[in-house]
C-alpha cells in the first residue's frame, strides 16, 4: 500500500496513542524529571534593538558594563551582592548527587553567585540561599543563621501547586538521615507549609526568620507561574523583599508529567505579570524579581533583565553544563562513552530525563556511589564556571550595543516581538510596528 | 546568675528578641520575665541558650520556635505554631495552644497544659509532645520522628501519613486517618508514655493510653489504591 494512504490522525498522533497504550498497559501515570517539552513563546521570540543612529553604543572592549547585583535591600542589613545576575536554582541533596552539588557550590563561589539548598538540609558544600520549604526537611536554626538569604518556597515552576516527590531508589542511608525518615521509602514532600496557611499567616511566618536572623539577611519568596500578579502582590504584601517566579520550562527531580506539561504559565508572561505587580505597588527598586524557568543563554537573560528582571536562576542548564544528557562522562578520569546506560533506561544522549531513577549515567541525579563517582566535582566546577562567565559575557556584550554601561539599565524599549503570541504575552512591541496585541488594536492606538 | 525582667509594653519584639540572642552570656542571666507579651508574635524566637523565660500573660504566633536549650513557659494561652520547629530544651504553655504546635519539631520537648486545636504535632520530626487536654482533627499529619501523648481526645483524621512518629492517646479517637492504624501498648510504650507524663508535670497514668502508628501503606506508591485510603 502507497505511503499516501497512511494518513495520521491529529487528534490521535503518534504521541497520543503511545500514551494510551502505555497508560492502558502499566495503570501508571508517567512521572519524570527536568521540564516542559513542549513549545512554548520563550525569549527566543524577542530580540533586542541594539543601536545605531537614534542609540549610542559602548566599545565591546574597552568600556565597562557593570554586571554586578544587589538582592534584598527591602529590609535586610546585609542585602546579597553578587558578580553577576545568574544564579543557581534550588536543588536538594537527594536529587543531586554530592558530587553535583560540591561542583555547583565550587563553581558558584568562583564566579561571585549565589546557589541554593533544595530539600533535604545544606551540605558541607554549599552556603548562601536556604530553603524553607513545606517539608522542612533538616531545617534548622543553625544553618538559617548561616546562610546569606532565606527561601520560602511556595511552588516551582514544574509543579506549582504540586508537593515533591523523591522515589525510594534515591533515599540513601545519607539522604534518608538528613530527612529523619525510613530508607528506601517513596519520600513526599508536603505540597503545603506545616505551620502557616494564608498570606496574613506568611507576614509573621517571615517576621519570624527575620527576628531568628536578627533582620541580617533578604528573605525571598520563591513561586510557581500560575496566577503571577496577584501572587506577586501578595509575595510583597507578605513582606517579601525578593520574589523567584519560576515559569512552566522549570525543571524538576521527579514528578507527573501530566503536571510539567499542563500546569502553570511560560516564563515569557509570568514575568511581564512579575513586573506588573511590582509596578502596581511602587515596588520597583525596592523588591527584586529573579526569573526562572528555561534559561539557558545570555541572551536569555539580557532579555530578561531588558523585561524587568533584577537576576535570573538557572537549574536545568546548570545541570547540563556539568554533562547532564552528554554522550561521555570522565569516569576517574578516563573519557567513556555512557550510551548503552542511557539504553537501558530507554532513553539516549540529549533526550534523557530519567532524574527520578536514581540511575543518571553521568553522575549527576543519582545517589549510586559507582554512577556518582563518574562526575569529578572540580572538573565539573570548572566546566559551570565556564557556562556561566559565557552566559554573562554575551549579557555585557548584548547591554553594551545597547549603549548600557550597566546590564540593569536594559530596559523593555531595547526589545521587539518576532510572534504575535510573544508580543501579546510579553507585552512587547511586534517587531516593525507600534502593535502589542491586548494593549492595541491592530493600528497601534490604545 | 541574675533574673532579668523585659516587659513588652516599653519594649518592642525586635528589642527583646535581639537581647535574648546576644547578651544573656555576658550579663550571666539565667532567668528572664517577659512581661505584658499582649498577644504579640515572634516572642522568644530562636534561642540558642539554657535560660528559663517566664512569659507572663497571652502570646501570639510563633512563641519560641526554633528553640534550642532554653525552657520557656507561657502563662497563658498562645497563637498558632508554638515551638515550631524545636530543636531542643522545653517549651510549656499553661493555657491552651492553637493550630500546628510544635509543627516540625526536631527535638525537644512541648507541654500544653490545656487544649491544642488542630494540626497539633504536624510534620514532627523527633520532638515530644504532651498535651494535658484534647486535640484537633489532623493532628500528627505527615509526622515523621518522636511521640505525640494526648491525655484528652484526639479530633478527627488523626495521625493521617504518618511515618514512624507514635501517637498516644488517653481518651477518645474520633477517627483515625489515611495509613494510621491502632496498635496494642506494649511495656515499652507505657514506660515511654509514663516517663513523658512525668517529665510534663501531669500525674496521669498510662494504663488507658492508646497507640497509634502509621501502617506503612503509603511508603510505596500505589497505582491500586484509587485514593480509597
Amino acid at each position: 500500500m502507497s505511503s499516501k494512504y497512511l494518513e495520521e490522525s491529529s487528534t490521535l498522533d503518534a504521541g497520543a496513542l503511545e500514551y494510551i497504550h502505555r497508560a492502558a498497559e502499566r495503570g501508571l501515570y508517567e512521572i519524570r524529571g527536568l521540564g516542559a517539552k513542549r513549545k512554548v513563546p520563550t525569549f527566543d521570540d524577542l530580540v533586542f534593538l541594539t543601536a545605531s543612529l537614534s542609540r549610542y553604543p559602548l566599545e565591546g572592549y574597552r568600556e565597562k558594563c557593570v554586571s554586578k547585583t544587589i538582592l534584598g535591600t527591602r529590609y535586610a542589613k546585609r542585602p546579597l551582592e553578587l558578580a553577576i545576575p545568574i544564579t543557581i536554582a534550588g536543588m536538594s541533596f537527594g536529587a543531586l548527587s554530592a558530587h553535583a552539588k560540591e561542583a555547583i557550590g565550587r563553581a558558584a563561589t568562583i564566579v561571585g553567585t549565589s546557589t541554593t539548598t533544595g530539600d533535604g538540609g545544606m551540605t558541607a558544600e554549599e552556603t548562601l540561599v536556604y530553603q524553607c520549604l513545606p517539608s522542612r526537611y533538616g531545617f534548622n536554626p543553625d544553618d538559617l543563621r548561616r546562610a546569606d538569604a532565606i527561601e520560602i518556597v511556595v511552588g516551582q515552576g514544574a509543579k506549582p501547586g504540586g508537593g515533591g516527590l523523591l522515589l525510594g531508589q534515591k533515599v540513601s542511608p545519607r539522604v534518608a538521615a538528613m530527612r529523619a525518615l525510613p530508607e528506601g521509602i517513596d519520600q513526599r514532600s508536603a505540597c503545603r507549609h506545616p505551620d502557616w496557611t494564608g498570606c496574613d499567616d506568611l507576614t509573621i511566618k517571615i517576621a519570624e526568620l527575620r527576628e531568628v536572623t536578627d533582620w541580617q539577611v533578604p528573605i525571598y519568596i520563591k513561586i510557581g507561574a500560575s496566577r503571577v500578579f496577584n501572587d506577586v502582590k501578595l509575595a510583597i504584601k507578605s513582606g517579601a523583599d525578593v520574589v523567584v517566579i519560576d515559569g512552566m520550562q522549570g525543571g524538576t527531580a521527579a514528578t507527573q508529567q501530566v503536571f510539567i506539561e499542563h500546569a502553570g504559565i511560560p516564563t515569557l508572561p509570568a514575568l511581564r505579570e512579575a513586573v506588573e505587580a511590582l509596578e502596581e505597588m511602587k515596588m520597583v527598586g525596592k523588591v527584586q524579581i529573579i526569573i526562572s524557568g528555561g534559561i539557558r543563554t545570555g541572551a536569555d537573560v539580557a532579555k530578561a533583565l531588558a523585561m524587568g528582571a533584577d537576576a535570573v536562576s538557572i537549574g536545568q542548564a546548570a545541570l547540563v553544563a556539568l554533562g547532564c544528557n552528554s554522550r561521555h562522562c570522565a569516569d576517574g578520569g578516563a573519557h567513556q562513552d555512557v550510551s548503552a546506560d542511557y539504553a537501558a533506561l530507554g532513553a539516549a544522549p540529549g533526550y534523557c530525563h530519567h532524574c527520578h531513577t536514581g540511575l543518571c549515567p553521568v553522575g549527576i541525579t543519582t545517589q549510586e556511589p559507582e554512577l556518582e563517582a563518574r562526575l569529578d566535582p572540580k572538573e565539573g566546577a570548572r566546566r559551570l564556571r565556564n557556562y556561566l562567565n559565557v552566559m554573562n559575557m554575551e549579557l555585557v556584550t548584548l547591554a553594551r550595543a545597547c549603549g548600557k554601561s550597566d546590564v540593569h539599565h536594559l530596559e523593555r524599549e531595547d526589545l521587539a516581538a518576532l510572534t504575535v503570541e510573544a508580543a501579546a504575552m510579553a507585552k512587547i512591541k511586534l517587531a516593525g510596528t507600534n502593535w502589542i496585541p491586548g494593549l492595541h488594536d491592530v493600528s497601534g492606538s490604545d | 546568675m541574675k533574673t532579668v525582667r523585659l516587659d513588652l509594653s516599653e519594649l518592642s519584639v525586635r528589642q527583646l528578641n535581639d537581647y535574648l540572642h546576644h547578651r544573656l552570656a555576658s550579663e550571666d542571666v539565667g532567668v528572664v520575665e517577659i512581661l505584658n507579651p499582649n498577644g504579640m508574635h515572634n516572642i522568644a524566637v530562636g534561642l540558642d541558650y539554657p535560660i528559663e523565660a517566664h512569659i507572663r500573660g497571652n502570646a501570639g504566633y510563633f512563641i519560641a520556635g526554633m528553640n534550642r536549650q532554653a525552657a520557656v513557659t507561657v502563662y497563658g494561652n498562645v497563637g498558632w505554631s508554638v515551638g515550631e520547629n524545636i530543636m531542643s530544651g522545653v517549651v510549656r504553655v499553661r493555657g491552651n495552644a492553637s493550630e500546628c504546635v510544635a509543627a516540625s519539631g526536631h527535638g525537644g520537648l512541648v507541654v500544653i497544659e490545656g487544649d491544642s486545636s488542630s494540626r497539633c504535632g504536624i510534620s514532627m520530626k523527633g520532638c515530644d509532645i504532651v498535651v494535658g487536654g484534647s486535640i484537633g482533627h489532623m493532628s500528627g499529619f505527615m509526622a515523621q520522628a518522636g511521640n505525640l501523648v494526648v491525655c484528652g481526645d484526639a479530633g478527627a483524621h488523626l495521625g493521617d501519613s504518618l511515618y514512624e512518629a507514635r501517637i498516644y492517646v488517653g481518651g477518645k479517637i474520633h477517627t483515625l486517618g489515611a495509613d494510621a492504624r491502632e496498635e496494642p501498648m506494649t511495656d515499652d510504650d507505657h514506660a515511654k508514655v509514663a516517663a513523658l507524663l512525668k517529665r510534663a508535670g501531669m500525674d496521669i497514668s498510662s494504663k488507658n493510653f492508646k497507640r497509634v502508628v502509621s501502617a506503612r501503606t503509603l511508603y510505596h506508591w500505589n497505582a491500586e489504591a484509587h485514593q480509597e485510603y
